[in-house]
Parts: structure tokens; sequence; C-alpha cells
């Protein structure tokens, strides 16, 4: 069987669709592992599973030592050899963690899933994006996580069938728990989806200098905005969703403008699948010019007001 | 308080070219470091020592070049460090499995520190797979920690929230690269250093039989980002008006 589990709801629908190919080729159902009172058994068959084991235990919060066992005795009980998890933050861990538990291989963020000589390929991006590596298993199990929007999920449909089991695991003691859950200051905004996103890095000088990059946005109709690492994560001038790189947010819209941000390689990572990339930089030896098709080499102080004004004239 | 920092050398990725012949990244002939987070999980581990005493001990796998690398994890404040030649076409299933057998050997250890994931591959995997194969608590991508006598405190960053996780010891730790700043070590420290211990540890004095790797590299393609790179330096008036005219015939603008 291929056994499907993510902490994230979305996440988890889009991997059972994502599953579909794998589970056809091994004519093995998919199967979807829930943890009972979060993600119900109807939600996760109308979405594509084939059967629901809801794993009966009332550690209903993600807690990776404890999830990664159930996980394991339904693998080891029902001999499964591909296993996929929505990469998430958890679900990195909790592969990683399973994977361990297993004594098997584990590719994070696995992208172009094939079977090939009868055995489980994909493909992951290495070296900050400059290069994408495929990487083959040698033997089962598979234990793989899948970015999440890497596939698209089923619209719902309530009249599928599945079957609904439910299994209760073996717990474990763990000397450790969760003490507190915060929610991290957000502004609601979704880079990943923006069309057109307006980004500002360290040569501004003050925060109360970012509605200038506000202004911009605005007369691109309101577009988003984001930033690289020192704005977000050091400086906290903006919440961590505006953040766009490596470790903060990957984005792809159709036009990424740069301002006042040098172009390190972690910055390029998260945006370096835009379709057209504008870069303003003072300082005419950045890096981010080497990444730019459109570059204006100038004071973003100075540039920025006459560029906002351009294109709004332009715009109409 | 007697603490493992795990440590890995990488290529520098902000120096990889692809060569345009056979569409493959050069990854020979430039410049290695170790990997930026490793020396945030080592910048912790010392403000860990200046509060409670013990010993840091820097474990590795890696090439016999390593070994330069390393020195400047001594010198930073690292006590001593183990380096283990990795065997042929290893993956993380088998680094998993040489740290943690390697920690077990050292054997008195409280916290075991990583970085969140190396600069290079970025995956991740070694901190849950050392707390998996030792069976003990992980808190992974800590931006917060603080070590009391009894017990450690982290604060995982997930992004739209923040989990704080309450462990005995001993613990795995991954900690972000916002954690802190790490170190510049002193001349004064970098002569100290010299001293300091590095051991070579080989696979086979940790495993009777050797573990094999389960995950193969099997192709690696290059991806060269080409961009027009129209870079206006001269007026910016006419830089303005030449960019919005390009932006508006690319039609991105709308």
């Amino acid at each position: 069987m291929v056994l499907v589990y993510s902490d994230n709801k979305n996440v988890f629908f889009e991997l059972l669709h994502g599953a579909h190919d794998l589970a056809k080729h091994f004519k093995t159902p998919i199967v979807a592992a829930t943890i009972q009172n979060t993600i119900s058994a109807d939600d996760l068959i109308s979405h594509g599973a084939d059967t629901v084991i809801t794993i009966t235990t009332d550690k209903t919060q993600f807690k990776v030592e404890e999830y990664a066992t159930y996980l394991k005795q339904i693998i080891e009980k029902h001999k499964t050899q591909t296993i996929l998890i929505g990469s998430t933050k958890n679900g990195k861990e909790l592969a990683s963690r399973l994977a361990a538990l297993l004594n098997t291989g584990c590719i994070i963020d696995a992208t172009n899933i094939t079977i090939t000589n009868n055995t489980l390929q994909a493909n992951r991006i290495a070296y900050s994006g400059n290069a994408i590596t495929t990487m083959q298993f040698t033997q089962p199990p598979y234990v793989l996580t899948i970015p999440p929007k890497y596939y698209t999920a089923l619209k719902p449909d309530t009249s599928r069938k599945g079957e609904k089991t439910t299994f209760k695991p073996q717990e474990i003691m763990i000397p450790s728990k969760i003490t507190e859950v915060k929610t991290l200051k957000s502004e609601g905004v979704n880079v990943e989806d923006a069309k057109i996103i307006v980004s500002c890095g360290r040569g501004f000088k003050n925060k109360a200098d970012i509605k200038l990059i506000q202004d911009l946005a605005d007369v691109l109709k309101g577009r988003t905005i984001g930033c690289s690492r020192p704005i977000a994560a050091d400086l906290k001038w903006l919440s961590e969703d505006h953040w766009i790189g490596l470790s903060g947010h990957k984005v792809k819209p159709k036009l990424y403008i740069a301002v006042g941000i040098s172009g390190q390689i972690q910055h390029i990572a998260g945006m370096r699948d835009s379709d057209i990339i504008v870069a303003v930089n003072k300082d005419p030896e950045a890096l981010i010019f080497n990444s730019a098709d459109y570059g204006i080499v100038g004071d973003l102080y100075e540039v920025l007001p006459k560029l906002t004004n351009a294109i709004k004239e332009k715009m109409g | 308080m007697n603490i493992i920092v795990c440590a890995k050398q990488v290529v520098d990725v902000s120096e990889i070219k692809i060569d345009k012949t056979t569409n493959k990244p050069i990854l020979t002939g430039i410049p290695v470091k170790i990997s930026d987070i490793d020396k945030n999980a080592l910048e912790s581990a010392i403000k860990i020592k200046e509060q409670h005493g013990g010993k840091i001990t820097v474990v590795t796998v890696g090439p016999p070049t390593v070994k330069e690398k390393i020195k400047e994890l001594l010198a930073m404040g690292a006590d001593e460090a183990i380096i283990i030649p990795p065997p042929d076409n290893s993956d993380y299933f088998l680094v998993g499995k040489l740290l943690a057998a390697a920690i077990q050997k050292i054997k008195d250890f409280d916290i075991i520190l990583c970085g969140e994931a190396s600069i290079d591959l970025f995956s991740g995997q070694i901190a849950p797979r050392i707390a998996g194969e030792l069976q003990i608590p992980q808190i992974t991508y800590a931006h917060k920690i603080t070590a009391e006598k009894d017990k450690f405190i982290g604060e995982r960053n997930l992004g739209d929230e923040a989990v704080t996780i309450e462990s005995t010891y001993p613990v795995v730790v991954s900690v972000t690269k916002e954690i802190n700043e790490p170190r510049l070590p002193s001349l004064m420290q970098i002569l100290a250093s010299a001293n300091k211990p590095i051991h070579e540890w080989n696979i086979n004095d940790l495993f009777d039989t050797p573990p094999k790797p389960h995950i193969k590299q099997i192709a690696i393609t290059g991806v060269s980002m080409d961009r027009k790179n129209k870079i206006y330096q001269d007026d910016i008036d006419t830089a303005i008006k030449q960019l919005v005219e390009d932006l508006a015939k690319d039609g991105v603008l709308g």
C-alpha cells in the first residue's frame, strides 16, 4: 500500500491525489493514516483515500516521537512499501525520524517520483537551486516528503466509497512535552500565490521607509510585499510570512522586484523561478544583478518614488 | 554539561558554476566551508558551556580536507573533534548511523546540537535521524533555547506558530540560523586551538558489519538561470522610463 500522512489538511489532500499513479503502478490501495479527532475519515475518502486508518489515541497534538512510532507500527503491520508525508517542518522531522526507526532511506522535498527498474526514484533540488539531483532507492520501504502545492487536491467527491478502520497503537513514554503553542506574528500574507511581488532588503535604513515599497505595491494594484532575511528574521520589520528565501518562502510570481537586496544565494533560491526579475541597488557589483532581467543602479530612495510614479502613469 | 555538535563541510554554493557543455554543476575546485548553520549550533553549545561548564565535542563525517575547517570550530570554542571519513556513496541513512554510533561511543553526552539543515542540500534529516537511532527526544528548528540543570527548553519556529518543548537530558536539538550570531575566534584562540585533539575514527571502529546506503544519486543536472541582465547604470530618469517600457512589453505589469 501507499501510506499517506500530513499534519496539514490541505497538503494531505494534495498527496492523496499525488499518490494515485504510484498506487496504480504497485496495484495497491491509497491508505491515509489520521489521528483520531483531527482530520476525518470521510474528508480523506472524498479526497481520494481508498482506506483510512484512524489511529486511536488521545495525543491529538503533533509530537514527532509519538507519531513516528504510530506510523512505524502501521508500516510494519502492513509491510508498507511507500510512505508519502507532507513536507511541512513537522513532516520533515517526522519522515527523517521514521526513516531512522525503519532503517531505511528518505528523500526530503521529493518531486517527479517515478518507478524505474522496479525501484522508486525522485528528484530534489540541491545546492541552493543550482542543480537537480535524481535519487534512487536501493530497497523499500521508501519514505518521501512532498512539498506543499506540488500536487493539486482533487475536488471532494462525497459519493466516493472507502474502507474505514481503526488502529490502537502501542504508546511510548517520551521524556519531553509540549508546554506552550503560540501563534507567531503574521500579517496574513501569502507570497507563494502572489503574481507580483515587490521585495525589500537591508538597503532600507528605517522601518518607516518600508512605506516606499508599499506605495509601489499599491500602484501595482495592491500586489504583495516580500522581503529578504534581515528584514523579517533579524530586524523583524515585517512578519515572517513576507520572508522569501531558502529558509523562508519559495515564490514564482510573473514579476519580482527586489529593492535594496544584495542577492545572497539563499535569497535567490527563494525567487529564482520568477518569470521576470527586476533589481534596484546602489552597488553596481551587487550579486542580485546577476540574477536580474532588468536592473537599475541607483539609490533606492531616489529610484523608488520615481519608479512608482512612472508605473502609475503607464497604467493610467 | 557534555555537548556534541554535529558539523558538515560543504561547498560554497554561491561559487557554483554550471558547465555549459555537460550541463552539470562544477563541484570540484571551489571553496569549501563548514555549513553556516552548524556554526550557529556550535555558538549555542559554547553559550551553554559558559553557563554550566562541561565539554564540547565536534563530530563530523567528512573527507581528509575537513581537518582544516574543523580547526575553526576548535578555535571558536569546541574542546575536541572527531572526524569519520565517509564511505563511498554515503547517504543520510549511513551518515545518521555513523554519527549515532560515534555518539554512543563517546557515551557521556547531555545535548546533541545540529544546524536545522546543511546549506548545500538542505534536507534537515540528520538531527531527527540521530534522535531516532538513539530513541531520545528531538527539538528541531529551535530559534530559542534554554539549558537548565535538569531540563532543556526549546522553542520550535514553525513559521506560523512557535511550539515550546521541554525535555529531560539527553536531547537532540537542531537550531535555526536566527538563533544567534556565531563568534569569530581571536588570534589568541586560533593559536591556542592548535593543541586541541582531533581524532579520526573509522567506520570499522564503529561497526562489525558496516551498514550500506539505501539511496544513491543517479543523476545531477545543473540549473542555470538565464536572465536578460539588462542593467541601467546611467541617468535614473531615463533608466526608469526604459524599465517601465520593458516591463509593459513583457506584459507583467497588469
